[in-house]
């Protein structure tokens, strides 16, 4: 995927690539270009949200290398060479991920906004650890807000998409 | 949107420390970004040129020192591999815990200690701990290298030590002795903490020999609790008036009312936490000589 930048002007640009939900992005960047914006307005991705614009609500949060980050608070140039999962590289098709399929089943999500923060920040929570306690999906999501739900739905969709997951259930020892 | 700047990327501690030294004030020193980037987006700061220092290899490094007595950071350690690291786990078990508490999972993900240090937010969780502990701090400069107690290092609400052309490049902790034993207690009802409070205590034949505490978050900058911990010192560790050492470092704590609470409801909560602290590290103190 090539993307051009939209209204050159004399600000440095940097050339980067990068992946982003697994296909090839090759273009330039301003250094001062956030994330966020460059995902949304730049590719199209608009499943990370911006809300609190701070860091502290996590609906913009999208997997860098796998990690949660802020995109509202990081420079799009932080993802140089570095692949990239927003909330649209999770399902295959029509086919949705485990955890889109259970936040669905268990009604854990009303409006919506959190919900892509949500279920990357508990991708990232599973592939740590496969069979968290309750108390650790809590401490790993707590800095994911939902104003709807009251969070109940949520820990039980994370926790049934980690048995569908990982229907073995040989768990680790807690981080 | 951010006001232009352009991004630096110098191999070495020296060039960084050159670039530093060449733009001065219009200089930052860029890692993580996690607070830098805020106080840039309020539109509080500007920096027409951020210094890169993630392109300089080996600052993340984690490992014991040579002789085993100490445990060296790298700054660009993230708060997500201090808290996950087997080495920090295992020689500084406590520096882990509290490494896990930092903000939210993403800010651990990108914020790195170094970056934490530097820009001496007052609610830093590290800072507290850092004090209470006795840590070095090792800043470099391209001719210099200095060695400053993390006491000496913060100086006020976002103010430090540090010189415009010198970088932090190491955390230096000394390992703590197998009898001694400390915890870390904290209360927040926003993102940052509302009080903090770092407790170390050494403890022999069941008597206090060392207490170290610290209290964070309250007021601009973390501060020692002394005459807390001068209290406690030759007191048997099971019984010691751990609730009056918590009257002793609310009252030597100088909270600020803001919109994390009231100065007086601060100084009730430094009372609290310092007891709780006191009392978790006294048991862990007792439980590991048992242990043996």
């Amino acid at each position: 995927m090539r993307v051009e930048i939209p209204n050159g002007d004399d600000s440095p640009h940097l050339r980067i690539n990068l992946k982003v939900n697994g296909q090839s992005v090759d273009t330039s960047i301003e250094p001062r270009e956030l994330l966020l914006d460059f995902l949304r307005d730049r590719l199209g991705f608009t499943g990370a949200k911006r809300s609190c614009d701070v860091q502290v609500c996590g609906t913009c949060t999208v997997l860098l290398d796998g990690r949660p980050v802020s995109a509202c608070c990081t420079l799009a140039y932080e993802a140089r060479d570095r692949e990239l999962l927003t909330i649209e590289g999770l399902a295959k098709g029509d086919e949705l991920h485990p955890l889109q399929q259970s936040f669905v089943e268990q009604t854990a999500l009303q409006c919506g906004f959190c919900t892509p923060g949500m279920i990357l920040t508990a991708k990232s929570l599973l592939e740590e650890i496969s069979h968290p306690t309750r108390q650790q999906i809590q401490r790993y999501l707590k800095g994911n807000l939902c104003r709807c739900t009251g969070y109940w739905n949520i820990l039980v969709a994370v926790e049934q998409a980690a048995r569908r997951l990982q229907p073995e259930g040989q768990s680790e020892s807690p981080a | 949107m951010l006001r232009p700047f352009e991004i630096h990327e110098p191999g070495t501690v020296e060039e960084a420390s050159v670039l530093l030294a060449q733009f001065g004030f219009d200089a930052a020193i860029y890692a993580g970004g996690t607070e830098l980037l805020l106080i840039m987006k309020e539109g509080l700061a500007h920096f027409p040129h951020l210094v890169n220092i993630k392109t300089i290899p080996g600052l993340d490094e984690i490992a014991l020192s040579t002789e085993g007595d100490e445990l060296q950071i790298g700054p660009l350690a993230t708060h997500w591999e201090l808290e996950r690291s087997p080495t920090v786990k295992k020689h500084a078990p406590l520096f882990a815990e509290v490494e896990s508490q930092v903000a939210n999972t993403r800010v651990r993900a990108m914020g790195t200690i170094g970056g934490n240090l530097c820009f001496a937010e007052p609610h830093s969780d590290p800072a507290t701990l850092l004090l209470a502990w006795g840590a070095t701090l090792e800043l470099s400069s391209a001719d210099a290298q200095r060695q400053l107690p993390a006491a000496d290092f913060t100086l006020g609400m976002f103010e430090t030590a540090r010189q415009p052309d010198e970088i932090l490049t190491r955390i230096r902790l000394p390992l703590l002795s197998e009898n001694t034993a400390g915890a870390y207690r904290k209360f927040s009802t926003h993102e940052r903490p509302m009080a903090t409070v770092a407790a170390l205590l050494e403890v022999k034949d069941g008597m206090i020999e060392h207490a170290r505490l610290a209290v964070g978050s309250v007021g601009p900058v973390p501060i020692r609790a002394s005459e807390a911990e001068g209290l406690l010192r030759g007191q048997g560790a099971e019984e010691a008036a751990f609730s009056t050492a918590g009257e002793l470092a609310a009252s030597a704590s100088d909270p600020i009312d803001d919109l994390h609470g009231s100065a007086e409801y601060k100084r009730h909560l430094v009372r609290v936490l310092t007891t709780q602290a006191l009392e978790q590290a006294a048991k862990r103190a007792v439980g590991a000589v048992n242990e043996g």
